[in-house]
């Protein structure tokens, strides 16, 4: 067994949301550039140009990119041989949270109850936590904050296989045709294809997650992520929705197996803002 | 070309503000987004004074993050639009003339909009780095146990926006996507 102290989870943590607040990925630093040049619209172009100095602005001065630093979400791959030392995981991971939106000048944006009270918590806790056990003794962390500009443009349908991909096709160009301009376009279209109702909207945050520098290694897949990219990019929303070619920069789909009778589709729509590090202990 | 306009509003200023124009505001501008509008909404549908003058002001729908010494403001970027539409007719009746947010608005909204003059100016969202830049001072006027939804005056200088509905009910948001879709 290895033992990790809690502590190092905790700053682990704390680091990975501060940096992905502050520093846009190079996946879509990269995609935005390319897109300011193959932009048609002039206030296409002159939209990707200040959101290209917004990025820059915060990471020279380390403050959060967008006002919106979302909710906290990990996804942590837990090696079954690691034990923790001094504390809790749990505890340790939402200590984390805790401190980077109070050192880091991060908006608390989480409230209380969902409905009734909606008092903000405070200290933007409580994260979400997906966790999956797997073989060897490294925590790997994937943590984001997800806005909720984009994250309110996401759904989620239970098809029936008959459906097909052309049903599949339709209901995530249906999600992005109905998002219009809302989700703070060019958007991530993170797809989950696949296991059950829950798993294919946990999927399809992954998707988000996912850089998107890194295509999908199923040419089937793969074609499919490029063909609805073309499609979404007719739509004619454009950077911040005000006209344009560039209204998505990726799509993103993760599958899984699923059930003889089932086919869940879920849409996450994340902002230009795709904000995810990792780190592995 | 930009216009640049001088804060409060007027109603000349209004009326000669097209869809698409760029603008830079100046002066003093009014925040308020989900919480804030929910009260402000019911105090006056109550029929009762609202704590805060709203009459000729322009609302930002925005929550910022904290300031980050020196800076007197955090990124302050617009939020959603759409969900101030319940409460907004109701609040242009009372006397808004102008929003900043981005995104659609509901017909309810716009026609209301055409009805009271008024005008909705869109900012990049994700921009709030950027944004921020343009505001030089914060103060808080209400509801400050909303934390970042309390309603707050800003000072601003050339704060950038674009005309995304004018009084007249041009809609940006459902010309340009006309221009640039491409329909198979």
């Amino acid at each position: 067994m290895r033992k990790i102290d809690a502590k190092i989870i905790k700053d682990t943590v704390k680091q990975l949301f501060l940096d992905c607040n502050y520093f846009i990925g190079d996946d879509v630093k990269n995609a935005l550039k390319s897109a300011f040049l193959t932009e048609t619209s002039p206030v296409g172009r002159e939209v990707i140009r200040q959101i290209l100095e917004n990025d820059e602005i915060a990471a020279r001065e380390h403050i959060p990119m967008c006002q919106d630093t979302g909710m906290a979400v990990l996804f942590v791959e837990y090696g079954d041989k690691v034990v923790i030392e001094n504390g809790s995981f749990a505890k340790a991971v939402e200590d984390g949270v805790r401190e980077a939106y109070k050192d880091g000048f991060l908006r608390k944006s989480i409230v209380s109850d969902p409905v009734f009270e909606r008092k903000n918590t405070g200290d933007n806790t409580p994260p979400v936590i997906h966790t999956t056990i797997v073989e060897g003794e490294n925590i790997r962390i994937t943590a984001g904050g997800k806005g909720f500009g984009s994250e309110n443009m996401s759904q989620i349908k239970m098809f029936s296989p008959s459906a097909g991909i052309d049903g599949v096709k339709e209901f995530i160009l249906d999600t992005v045709r109905h998002a219009g301009p809302n989700p703070c376009p060019p958007i991530v279209v993170g797809v989950g294809i696949g296991g059950t109702f829950e798993m294919c909207a946990q999927l399809a945050k992954k998707a988000t997650f996912r850089s998107i520098d890194i295509r999908n290694n199923d040419t089937k897949y793969l074609q499919i992520e490029e063909e609805l990219l073309n499609d979404i990019n007719k739509m004619g929303f454009g950077p911040a929705g005000l006209g344009g070619r560039t209204t998505a920069l990726a799509v993103n789909i993760e599958t899984m197996p699923t059930h003889i009778a089932g086919m869940p589709v879920a849409v996450n729509i994340c902002c230009h803002a795709a904000r995810h590090k990792t780190a592995v202990i | 070309m930009v216009k640049r306009i001088s804060l409060p509003i007027t109603q000349e200023d209004i009326s000669s503000l097209r869809v698409g124009d760029n603008v830079l505001l100046s002066g003093r501008i009014i925040t308020g987004r989900d919480a804030a509008h929910k009260r402000l909404y019911e105090l006056a549908a109550q029929g009762k004074e609202l704590p805060v003058d709203i009459s000729g002001q322009i609302i930002y729908y925005v929550g910022p993050a904290p300031a980050k010494p020196p800076r007197s403001i955090g990124p302050a970027g617009p939020t959603s639009s759409y969900r101030m539409d319940k409460y907004t007719p109701l609040l242009l009746d009372s006397g808004l003339k102008g929003m900043i947010g981005k995104g659609i608005r509901s017909k309810e909204v716009i026609d209301s909009m055409i009805k009271n003059k008024a005008i909705y100016f869109a900012a990049i969202g994700g921009a709030a780095a950027l944004i921020s830049q343009s505001i030089k001072e914060s103060r808080i006027l209400c509801y400050e146990d909303l934390g970042t939804e309390s309603i707050c005056e800003y000072v601003v200088e050339d704060f950038p926006c674009i005309v995304a509905i004018d009084s007249y009910g041009n809609n940006i948001y459902e010309d340009a996507s006309r221009k640039y879709s491409i329909v198979p």
